[in-house]
C-alpha cells in the first residue's frame, strides 16, 4: 500500500481487492456487540475539511474512532483557517501535532497532492474539487461486489454532470482497474472535454439514457446542481429530468438484478425519482454504511496494518 | 568614458572579429585590433548578438515590489542578455497616465542595467470600459508606443476598434492579450485530455483564437497596427499566417515556455507551472516553434511574470498565473531552434526593438551602430537553480533544468552591465 490515498488511480487491482476484502472483514466486525478495534491506538487521524460534509466527516470520524484513533475535526469554519492562514501553514501546524494520517476535503483540485509534499503522515483524499474522491468508489465498488457479487465484467452506466464531478472520476479509474465496463452519459456540456480518453481506455460515451439501459448492471446516477442550469448546462430542471433522470419507467428498463446507485445527497425529482430511490434495486442506504468500513480497511492500510 | 575591446568574437556565430567600442557606439570592426587604453574582454569562442529586447516584462514596481523591482527585474534582463525591456502597465497604481508610466521610465534610467521602455493601458485601470490617455502617455518623457491591458483581454470588439485606430496618430500600436474572458471563467489550465484527468477548469484555445481572429479583421477595417500577446496555440498560428498572407499589419509574439512545456507539467499541481496563457499540448509546442523559425510569429517575449513566494506555494486554483523568463529565455530559444545566431538575432532583437520603435536597439554589429551588445558562451551548458537566479522572485518552471547557452556578458551603450556572467550592479 502507498503511504497516501490522493487518486483512485494510486491502486492497482491487487491493492484495491486487498482494500475491498480487509473492509470485508471490518463490516463483519459491525455485528459484534463490541464495534472497537485497538489497532490504531494513540495514533492520531486529522479531519480537515475546507467544505461543508457531514456525511462524509462522519464516516471517516466513525472509521478512525472504531480503529481506537485520536481524532481531531478540524474545520475550516470557525478556525484560523477562515482568517486566511495558506494551506502550507495550516499543513505545518497538523505536522507539529504528529498527524499521522490527514483525512482532507478541499474545494480546489490538487490540494491534497500539495499537502501530501508537506506532512510527513499519510494523507487520505476526501474529495478534491472536481478532480477525485477515492474512498468514494471504493465503497461504490464494495456495495458492487457485496449485492452481485463482483466488480469484474459488470457494465456501470454513470449518469449526470460528470464534467464537475470528483466522483465519476475516481469510479471511472477504480472500476476499470477492478475490470469493470464503464458507460459514461450525460448532455454533451456535461462530459468534460476528451473523457473517452482521458482517464483510462477503453470508456463509452453516450447522450442516450435509454439506449444504455437495458445493458447495465448498474446504473450509477449522480448529483446535479440545480444552478447548472442557469449557466447553461441544460436548460430546465424538467428538460434535465426529462432527458436524464432515472424514474419508474425507466428503471423498468433496466435487466432484473440491475442496482441503482447514488453518491448522495440526492436531488429527488432531478436526477432520480423516489420510486427509484426507495425501491428494492436502490442502495443508497448500504452505501452509507459500507463507507465505514472501506474508509476503516484504507486507514487500517495506510496507517502501516496488514491484511490478517 | 572607458573604451572596451571584444577580442576574438563571432559575430551571429561568424568568423571571430574583434569589436572597439567607445562613445556608446561600436567605433570599430576588424581583425588584431589594438587600442591603447581599451580595457580587454577575451571573447574566444564567444558569440555576439545585438543586445536582446523584450516586448513583455512585468517588474511589478510600482505596487509588488516584494515580488520584483524595476531593478532587480533589469538586474536578471542584464544577466539574461537583454538591453531593453517593455514594461507592461498592469501595476498598482496601473499604469495608465502620464505619471506612471513617467515613474517607471525613471526607475529605469536609475537602475541603469537596461532601458526600461513602460507599455501604457488600453484602458482606464486595465477594466475595459473606457480609453486611458494614451496620447499623454505617447507624448510623456517615456514616449509609449506599445500599449496593452495584459492580464486582460481588450474584450469589447468597439473599445478594440476605437484603441486600433486612435493609436495611428502617434504609431502606437495595441498589444493584445487574446483571451475571451465568457470562455475562460474560472479556468485554471489547457482544456484537453490533462484538464480533465486533474479535474482543473479547462481554458480552451478557441478563447484565444476566437478573439485574434476578430482583431486582425478589425486591423484590417481600420487599417491599424496590432500585436499579439504570447500566442499560445497551433490554431492561432494559423490564423496569423493566413492574417499575414492578407496583408494585414500584424505582429505576434510567443514565449519560450509556450514553445518547451506542454500541460503534462500540471500533473503534481505545483502552480510554478500555472500561467496564462497556459501550457498547450506537444502539437502546439510544435506549431510554435515551426511558426518562429518561418516569421509567421515576428518575436520571443518572456512574459516574465515574478510572484512571491506565497502567490505560488498553495492550492493550484488560487495561485497566481506566471512565471520568470528573463535569465532563461535565450538558452530556452536556444534549445528548440538550435545555435542559428542570426534567426535568434531576428527574433530576440532587430524584429522586437522594430515593434516597439526602439531605434537605438536590435542593430547589426556593425561600425557606427549603437553599442548594445550581448556575448554567449554558445558550449556553456548549465543548470538552473531558482537561489541564483537575480529576479527578487523563484519561480521558475525550469528549476533543475539544464539549458545550452549562456550570456557572459552585456553591454549597453558601451558600458558592460554584465561581465563574466555577473551583473556590475
Amino acid at each position: 500500500m502507498t503511504r497516501h490515498l490522493l487518486s483512485a488511480a494510486d491502486l492497482d487491482a491487487a491493492t484495491a481487492t486487498m482494500i475491498l476484502d480487509t473492509a470485508q472483514e471490518m463490516a463483519n466486525l459491525a455485528g459484534h456487540q463490541v464495534k472497537k478495534l485497538p489497532t490504531l491506538r494513540g495514533r492520531t487521524v486529522v479531519n480537515l475539511f475546507y467544505e461543508d460534509s457531514t456525511r462524509t466527516r462522519i464516516s471517516f470520524e466513525a472509521a478512525a474512532k472504531r480503529l481506537s484513533a485520536d481524532v481531531i475535526n478540524f474545520s475550516a469554519k470557525g478556525s484560523s483557517v477562515s482568517k486566511g492562514e495558506s494551506l502550507k501553514d495550516t499543513a505545518l501546524t497538523l505536522q507539529a501535532m504528529g498527524a499521522d494520517a490527514v483525512v482532507v476535503r478541499h474545494p480546489a483540485a490538487g490540494a491534497p497532492h500539495r499537502l501530501a509534499g508537506w506532512v510527513d503522515g499519510s494523507v487520505l483524499n476526501a474529495g478534491d474539487g472536481t478532480h477525485e474522491h477515492p474512498t468514494q468508489a471504493l465503497l461504490d465498488a464494495y456495495t458492487m461486489r457485496a449485492r452481485l457479487g463482483r466488480v469484474a465484467g459488470l457494465h456501470v452506466v454513470i449518469v449526470g454532470d460528470v464534467l464537475h464531478s470528483r466522483v465519476a472520476r475516481s469510479n471511472v479509474l477504480l472500476l476499470s482497474t477492478l475490470g469493470a465496463k464503464v458507460t459514461l452519459v450525460g448532455p454533451p456540456t456535461l462530459l468534460p472535454v476528451d473523457i473517452a480518453t482521458a482517464l483510462v481506455p477503453g470508456i463509452s460515451v453516450s447522450y442516450d439514457l435509454d439506449a444504455v439501459l437495458p445493458d447495465a448492471d448498474v446504473v450509477m446516477m449522480l448529483r446535479v446542481q440545480r444552478e447548472r442550469m442557469t449557466d447553461s448546462f441544460f436548460p430546465s430542471a424538467r428538460e434535465y429530468a426529462r432527458r436524464y433522470g432515472l424514474d419508474g419507467p425507466r428503471m423498468r428498463r433496466l435487466p432484473e438484478h440491475a442496482l441503482v446507485m447514488h453518491p448522495g445527497p440526492m436531488n429527488r425529482g432531478m436526477e432520480i425519482a423516489p420510486e427509484v430511490a426507495d425501491s428494492a434495486r436502490s442502495t443508497i442506504v448500504e452505501q452509507v454504511a459500507n463507507g465505514v468500513s472501506v474508509r476503516m480497511a484504507v486507514l487500517y492500510l495506510l496507517l502501516g496494518g496488514k491484511p490478517s | 568614458m572607458t573604451q572596451y575591446l571584444i577580442k576574438g568574437v563571432r559575430v551571429l556565430g561568424g568568423e571571430p572579429a574583434d569589436l572597439l567600442l567607445r562613445d556608446g557606439v561600436i567605433a570599430e570592426v576588424g581583425t588584431g585590433l589594438d587600442a591603447r587604453g581599451a580595457q580587454l574582454v577575451d571573447a574566444d569562442g564567444l558569440v555576439a548578438l545585438p543586445g536582446l529586447v523584450d516586448l513583455h516584462t512585468h517588474l511589478r514596481e510600482p505596487g509588488r515590489e516584494d515580488a520584483e523591482t524595476v531593478e532587480t527585474g533589469s538586474r536578471a534582463a542584464a544577466l539574461g542578455g537583454y538591453t531593453a525591456v517593455c514594461a507592461m502597465a498592469n501595476t498598482d497604481p496601473v499604469a495608465d497616465t502620464a505619471g506612471v508610466v513617467e515613474q517607471v521610465y525613471r526607475l529605469g534610467r536609475e537602475a541603469g542595467l537596461v532601458d526600461v521602455q513602460p507599455v501604457g493601458a488600453v484602458t482606464v485601470g486595465l477594466r475595459g470600459e473606457r480609453l486611458a490617455e494614451l496620447g499623454a502617455m505617447a507624448s510623456s518623457a517615456a514616449a509609449v508606443r506599445i500599449f496593452s491591458d495584459d492580464g486582460h483581454c481588450v474584450a469589447d470588439p468597439r473599445l478594440m476598434r476605437r484603441a486600433l485606430e486612435y493609436v495611428k496618430a502617434f504609431d502606437g500600436v495595441i498589444a493584445q492579450h487574446a483571451e475571451e474572458p465568457r470562455l475562460t471563467e474560472g479556468a485554471q489550465m489547457h482544456e484537453g485530455e490533462v484538464a480533465t484527468r486533474l479535474g482543473l477548469a479547462g481554458w480552451p484555445a478557441v478563447a484565444e483564437e476566437a478573439i485574434i481572429a476578430r482583431d486582425v479583421l478589425l486591423a484590417e477595417h481600420v487599417d491599424s497596427r496590432l500585436h499579439v500577446c504570447h500566442v499560445s496555440s497551433a490554431g492561432s498560428v494559423e490564423i496569423l499566417r493566413w492574417a499575414k498572407a492578407r496583408g494585414i499589419r500584424v505582429t505576434a509574439e510567443v514565449c519560450p515556455h509556450h514553445l518547451l512545456l506542454t500541460d503534462e507539467r500540471a500533473t503534481g499541481y505545483d502552480p510554478v507551472f500555472k500561467v496564462n496563457p497556459p501550457l498547450r499540448t506537444a502539437a502546439d509546442t510544435a506549431a510554435l516553434r515551426a511558426a518562429l523559425a518561418e516569421g509567421v510569429i515576428d518575436a520571443v517575449a518572456t512574459d516574465h511574470a515574478p510572484h512571491a513566494v506565497e502567490d505560488k506555494e498553495c492550492e493550484w486554483a488560487y495561485a497566481r498565473p506566471g512565471m520568470l523568463g528573463l535569465e532563461t529565455a535565450l538558452s530556452i530559444v536556444v534549445e528548440v531552434l538550435g545555435p542559428r545566431w542570426d534567426l535568434i538575432a531576428e527574433r530576440m532583437s532587430r524584429t522586437p526593438a522594430r515593434i516597439a520603435g526602439l531605434s537605438g536597439h536590435g542593430q547589426d554589429l556593425v561600425a557606427g551602430a549603437p553599442a548594445n551588445l550581448t556575448l554567449v558562451d554558445p558550449a556553456a551548458r548549465w543548470t538552473v537553480d531558482p537561489a541564483e537566479l537575480a529576479s527578487r522572485s523563484r519561480n521558475t518552471p525550469y528549476a533543475g533544468m539544464t539549458l545550452p547557452a549562456r550570456v557572459v556578458a552585456t553591454f549597453l551603450r558601451g558600458a558592460p552591465t554584465v561581465l563574466d556572467g555577473k551583473a556590475l550592479r
